[in-house]
């Protein structure tokens, strides 16, 4: 039953998913130009796109759980490696674009900000993750790629607390822009709950 | 001069352009603090009543942030914490008649509609850089008068230290107020003597038009030498006081938004440069200047201060 369910989720329906940001931005480039301040624009878009599709990418595991279902399995590398390319764009505008490859404005920039020390290893991390992404790098790393692998979950994290420490308030006090911080931090964590093993099992005992 | 007649006597963008090269020209030749603190007062081929423009240059000229950039990328969370979106949010927001209410530690307390005090105080013309403190910049000519001559004719007391500066609370009509994540009404302040400073000024206008809504309408504070969210929009009440009053940003974030919020590069913010900003509209990003650029003027207020620590 649920096979025909899943039916309606083709693959590329996925690769239509997390190439619509770009369409939209070519859209709204047509509008208007990006706003008035379209770096920064560039800047939370392309930020955002690599949050949203990071964490569908962390919920193909629990829709798995929840729909027993394999063939939502299939879509959490795609899902991982678009999440990747729009970091590195995300990067890349905030260091070529926003500061013209000032590498003497941008290394003590990185230093003394918090938010970017998380955003950054996030980076690190996806690199690494996509890099070793490839069936002849699974084939290699055996059991370890697994393992390798379980460090999404450290991403998502990562990635989460960049987003909240980089908006005008304080999210420890819940006050200021702290609205879609919350919100990511509440869809990871249930994201990440779902996979503890008394979540999981109860959840597979339904399907029994 | 009536609101209305502002209105009509609207000031061509190209007026505002030849006027700044000249005064482009007279900053290069090197203006003393002193005659700053006088004013300039410019030849009168605007409409504008008396304008008189206080400004020093910094290395890479300033131009004119056209009116629709200045007046559709606004930061009042009042409305939404879009910049794009403010102004269509505002649109019908009233502020027309507005009542400013001058309380505390003055000889004259009362309410004073706006109207009245635009005909009281004439508008000048005064071009400032704004540097917001989220890494952007703008250049705007305002309209308005020195806060001064208002806290002169209403008697300040020895004994008050600081003026308050209060905004509405009006959550039917202002969305963002419904948010729970911030302290309402935004509230702001400044010490006396910053408030006395010639360059502090309440803004009734904006290139020779009455100041819309989005852009803090009626009446507005502008203080250029520290960062945008010290000059507080629609202002209800200045009330002068004796004790540091709250202010809105630091109540959410004490760590990132001091009192005293001076334009500085030599504090880093967690999370954007201060060393640097992004003027509207250009590619590049423009060094930041201590007090933004006014420091020929306001430095001696803080002599002696640890300007790191009071940040």
């Amino acid at each position: 039953m649920n096979r025909v369910k899943t039916k309606l989720f083709p693959q590329w329906l996925i690769h239509l998913a997390a190439l619509t940001p770009l369409l939209w931005l070519a859209g709204v480039f047509l509008i208007d130009g990006w706003g008035i301040n379209p770096i920064q624009y560039l800047e939370k878009r392309s930020g955002d796109y690599a949050l949203v599709l990071l964490l569908a990418s962390l919920a193909c595991t629990p829709l798995r759980f929840i729909t027993n279902s394999a063939r939502f399995t299939q879509f959490r590398k795609p899902l991982g490696l678009y999440a990747f390319a729009y970091a590195a764009l995300h990067l890349l505008l905030f260091v070529g674009l926003d500061y013209g490859f000032t590498w003497d404005e941008i290394i003590p920039l990185v230093l003394n900000k918090t938010y970017l020390w998380f955003g950054l290893a996030a980076f690190v991390l996806l690199l690494l993750l996509a890099v070793t992404s490839t069936q002849g790098w699974q084939r290699r790393l055996k059991k370890n790629w697994q393992r390798l692998h379980t460090l999404v979950y450290l991403t998502g994290g990562l990635v989460v607390l960049h987003f909240a420490l980089s908006i005008k308030g304080n999210i420890f006090k819940l006050s200021g822009e702290v609205f879609w911080p919350l919100i990511s931090m509440i869809v990871l964590s249930i994201l990440l709950l779902i996979r503890l093993k008394p979540i999981r099992s109860a959840l597979r005992r339904l399907h029994r | 001069m009536k609101p209305d007649d502002l209105h009509k006597e609207i000031t061509p963008e190209k007026l505002y352009f030849s006027r700044r090269k000249f005064l482009a020209l007279v900053g290069t030749v090197g203006l003393s603090a002193a005659l700053v603190a006088c004013g300039i007062t410019t030849t009168p081929d605007t409409g504008t009543a008396s304008t008189g423009s206080l400004v020093t240059d910094t290395p890479v000229p300033d131009i004119l942030t056209p009116l629709d950039t200045i007046t559709h990328y606004n930061n009042f969370y009042e409305f939404s914490t879009d910049k794009g979106s403010v102004a269509d949010l505002a649109v019908n927001y009233k502020t027309e008649p507005w009542t400013l209410e001058i309380a505390g530690l003055v000889e004259h307390p009362g309410k004073i509609s706006v109207s009245d005090l635009m005909k009281t105080y004439p508008a000048e013309e005064r071009i400032y850089r704004l540097r917001c403190v989220e890494g952007w910049s703008m250049v705007i000519p305002w309209n308005g008068f020195a806060l001064h001559k208002l806290l002169s004719d209403v008697g300040v007391k020895d004994s008050a230290k600081y003026v308050k500066f209060t905004g509405p609370d009006d959550p039917a009509n202002l969305p963002g107020q419904n948010s729970a994540f911030y302290t309402w009404p935004y509230t702001e302040g400044l010490r006396l003597d910053e408030a006395n400073h010639d360059l502090t000024i309440l803004a009734t206008g904006l290139y020779g038009k009455i100041l819309p809504p989005q852009d803090g309408a009626p009446i507005r504070l502008v203080v250029p030498w520290k960062y945008g969210f010290k000059s507080i929009k629609s202002i209800v009440k200045i009330e002068l006081v004796a004790d540091q009053p709250p202010t809105f940003w630091n109540l959410l974030a004490p760590d990132e938004y001091g009192f005293y919020s001076n334009v500085n590069p030599n504090v880093p913010h967690p999370r954007w440069s201060q060393a640097t900003e992004r003027r509207i509209g250009e590619l590049k990003r423009r060094q930041t200047y201590i007090f933004n650029g006014y420091g020929e003027q306001v430095a001696y207020l803080y002599d002696g201060m640890d300007l790191v620590k009071n940040y």
